[in-house]
């Protein structure tokens, strides 16, 4: 029987925002399969997120949801997460809003490791305003405001990441939905910071400008340029030229609220 | 708990003042002349179980107030005029979502950095106008230990009950003072909370206005699963760009507060007979100009005074009369001119005003309003 | 403003003025009974520089919480006391220690010029009890509290354990003055 989206979804919210050929759709059906996978109850469950186009995507989905100030999400979130720590918190933001504008909240959640989850739509571009350069966009390549190619160097959202503490990291593709659905679902289920670099495409401000082919071209380029965490592994050379996809930590370590509950165990009247 | 005697520092006695009205979330970040609050909320909330967090800067800050707040919490934070910069954005957005949550200025002097040590009343207009966009504001200015901590309370249930930010602004010299003050009984005070949800959760729009001017507002978690964004929204939550539905929600945000000026305004006027000049001030500045008043009684000339307890929203109303009866109203405030701009355009030019500023870092004197007091009677 | 007693105690940052001045006022607002307010200054350093703490004592009500014509001042540092003295009553005293602080203003003042630093050092054996030494020089001059309330509000605020030291720090600047 096929899944039924529906029931995660709001009626009368569709048609989304996002163009024909976008891939956020993709991630957006991952998120909700990860969620059935994990048995999310609705009523428990806050979806988060700042301003861009991914940001958009709570309020398609029928949680508790908030859509915030730009690069923002996370510090919501975190407040949320503190005052009521028994529900499951997940935060969606594009590469913009998670690593420019709220690049600082984007290390300090990873280094507080709170338990939520964050979903990184990593389309490489500011879609919404339009295909201005993001911290992801790749040296030289060609956005509205880098008409002569980007002179800006990429961060890499997994190294960021580990760098900066979090306890799960993983990255997927839109192309691979089925293995992102369950780096998702590991993400949500993992008990601590959890971050997804979810890569996906922008035809229309990044894939058009940088002569990338259709919607389909960008995605199935995926396909034979990305290789499993679990090979490279094995075979560091296979890793050569090609983006490696997977899990590339998953740590147990002391979670904020956790640690937080027991200072109020240890102190309370 | 029964009344307690203590000598406290005014931000100790705001701490003392959010917890009396319930609070059980605080997310800040340090900056001088504030942190006292935080650090006293970091000691107190973990006991009674409630959460303190220090974040990563006050932008952060304050997004985790408004999030706590969504679940129901009563969340403040504190910080001063750099720190109040910062959290303007989504002080903006507390107030076109309506969530309600605190906002303590410990005012110093600046602009930027400025004087981190030294007392400023400079971010009157900013407590007014700082973040983008038509919005309404409420700030509260007490004047006293005491009067910190029952405007803190205040100031939360002005929030509960209106579903807005409120900006509690004090300034360095009141938040470092200490005084002998009384923690009155629990109960002594009345507490409220946000209006919330009667009808059953299919039922529920969070911006519904069928029963009053204030709507219902439900409990991330508590089974009312809603939308919440800064975008104009409708009555279910979710964006409208229409311009019939954004006038009407724009112009309901600033009627929440012009409907309710019986309960948000508070002010003492001290009116002396035959008094010909009057003194308009609020905050450490009230105190000086009180030992100045009573000098001048000693000397024989009698002076007006009406001290502002609530700055914003401004009781226009009430400096309009004073102007009908005096000559002049003489405006004490630590900065280059704000408030007076407010007592001018409410005296409508039927009498003089004139200011007493200091922007030094140093409180305005009790004789540098006596000297203008003395200059024109 | 007449029946005000105005306290201003000086020094570097780390000495414990702000401490001294809580406990002065303190002893005269919750075990004197009469209205004390008190407020500080201080540099951006946590440990040097010129710091001071103020104590306004009165029968009525306090509404300018600053000093403006100072009865009593106490000077750690030579620095306070060149930074500081301004505002000093005619008559008014002060209490220099007689190590840090080598020149004293000149003008119609009471000087006591005193080892409190010493006191604390050689008699107490802790450099830091130099404010509550200080303390009790001022228990002895100060109009408006009594030595009493001084020791109880010291009592009431020094951390477990460093009652009997604080106790005889105080009761040694007490007897500072013969």
């Amino acid at each position: 029987m096929a899944f039924d989206y529906a029931q995660y979804m709001r009626p009368g919210k569709l048609p989304h925002i996002w163009c024909p050929g976008c891939a956020h759709g993709i991630v957006m059906k991952s998120i909700i399969r990860a969620i059935d996978r994990e048995q999310l109850d609705k009523d428990n469950t806050v979806l988060v997120s700042g301003i861009g186009c991914a940001s958009r995507m709570p309020g398609y989905v029928d949680f508790n949801t908030l859509h915030t100030t730009h690069g923002r999400a996370l510090g919501f979130a975190t407040g949320v997460k503190m005052a009521k720590p028994s529900m499951d918190v997940i935060v969606v933001s594009g590469d913009g809003d998670a690593l420019a504008i709220g690049g600082n909240h984007f290390i300090h959640s990873c280094r507080r490791n709170i338990n939520i989850t964050l979903i990184v739509f990593n389309n490489n571009i500011y879609g919404m305003t339009g295909g201005q350069f993001s911290p992801t966009t790749p040296h030289g390549k060609l956005a509205s405001t880098t008409p002569y190619g980007n002179p800006d160097y990429a961060f890499d959202v997994v190294d960021l990441a580990i760098g900066a503490g979090a306890s799960y990291v993983a990255r997927g593709t839109a192309y691979h939905s089925v293995p992102l659905t369950r780096l998702i679902a590991d993400g949500i289920a993992h008990r601590g910071f959890s971050v997804i670099d979810a890569l996906c495409t922008c035809p229309t401000t990044y894939g058009r400008r940088n002569k990338l082919g259709s919607a389909t071209d960008m995605l199935l380029w995926f396909k034979g340029n990305t290789v499993g965490k679990k090979i490279v592994d094995k075979k560091p050379e296979k890793a050569e030229g090609k983006i490696v996809t997977g899990v590339f930590r998953q740590d147990e370590k002391p979670e904020y609220c956790d640690e937080y509950a027991k200072i109020i165990e240890k102190v309370s009247d | 708990m029964s009344e307690k005697v203590v000598f406290y520092q005014g931000n100790e006695a705001c701490a003392e003042g959010a917890l009396y009205a319930g609070c059980n979330f605080f997310a800040g970040y340090p900056i001088t002349p504030s942190t006292e609050v935080a650090e006293f909320l970091a000691r107190r909330l973990p006991k009674q179980g409630g959460a303190f967090i220090q974040m990563e800067d006050e932008i952060a800050a304050m997004a985790a107030v408004i999030g706590a707040s969504l679940t129901g919490a009563k969340s403040i934070t504190a910080t001063s005029g750099p720190g109040m910069s910062l959290k303007l954005e989504n002080l903006g957005f507390a107030c076109i979502t309506e969530v309600p949550c605190v906002i303590v200025n410990v005012m110093r002097g600046g602009p930027s950095t400025g004087l981190p040590t030294g007392p400023s009343q400079s971010d009157v207009m900013q407590a007014r106008w700082g973040t983008h966009g038509d919005h309404p504001a409420i700030a509260l200015a007490p004047d006293s230990v005491q009067e910190i901590f029952t405007e803190t309370v205040r100031a939360f249930n002005l929030a509960e009950r209106l579903r807005t930010p409120v900006i509690l602004l004090t300034d360095e010299i009141i938040g470092h003072m200490r005084e002998k003050f009384t923690i009155p009984a629990e109960g002594e005070i009345e507490i409220w909370d946000r209006p919330r949800p009667t009808v059953p959760p299919e039922e529920y729009k969070p911006y519904d206005i069928s029963e009053g001017i204030i709507p219902p507002m439900a409990d991330f978690g508590s089974g009312y699963r809603f939308h919440v964004t800064g975008l104009n929204h409708d009555e279910t939550g979710f964006p409208t760009n229409i311009p019939s539905l954004v006038e009407p929600e724009e112009r309901r945000l600033m009627a929440k507060i012009t409907e309710n000026l019986d309960i948000i305004e508070k002010y003492e006027y001290m009116e002396k007979k035959g008094s010909k000049v009057g003194v308009i001030s609020f905050g450490s500045s009230a105190r000086s100009t009180r030992s100045a008043i009573a000098m001048a009684g000693e000397g024989g000339t009698s002076v007006d005074f009406l001290r502002l307890i609530t700055l914003w929203p401004f009781p226009s109303h009430v400096v309009n009369e004073m102007a009908d009866k005096l000559d002049l109203i003489i405006v004490p405030e630590m900065n280059l001119g704000q408030m007076i701009e407010e007592v001018e355009r409410s005296a409508e030019g039927k009498t003089e005003v004139i200011g007493v500023n200091r922007v030094d870092g140093e409180p305005i004197t009790p004789d540098q309003i006596l000297e203008k007091i003395r200059e024109v009677s | 403003m007449s029946d005000r007693y105005e306290v201003r105690l000086s020094g570097a940052g780390g000495q414990g003025l702000v401490l001294a001045g809580v406990i002065l006022a303190e002893a005269a607002a919750l075990y004197d009974g009469i209205n004390a307010v008190q407020t500080q200054s201080y540099g951006p350093e946590a440990r040097g520089g010129a710091s001071k703490s103020e104590v306004i004592i009165s029968d009525s009500d306090i509404d300018y919480p600053k000093a403006t014509a100072i009865d009593l001042l106490l000077c750690l540092t030579q620095e306070a006391c060149d930074k500081y003295t301004d505002d000093l009553k005619e008559k008014g005293i002060i209490i220099a220690d007689s190590r840090m602080v080598k020149e004293l203003p000149d003008g119609n003042y009471t000087i006591y010029s005193l080892p409190i630093i010493d006191t604390a050092k050689e008699k107490v054996g802790k450099t830091f009890v130099a404010n509550i030494v200080a303390l009790g020089v001022i228990a002895h001059l100060a109009e408006k509290v009594s030595f009493d309330s001084v020791l109880q509000a010291v009592l009431s605020r020094v951390p477990k354990g460093t009652e009997d030291l604080n106790k005889r720090a105080l009761q040694l600047g007490y007897e500072l003055i013969g």
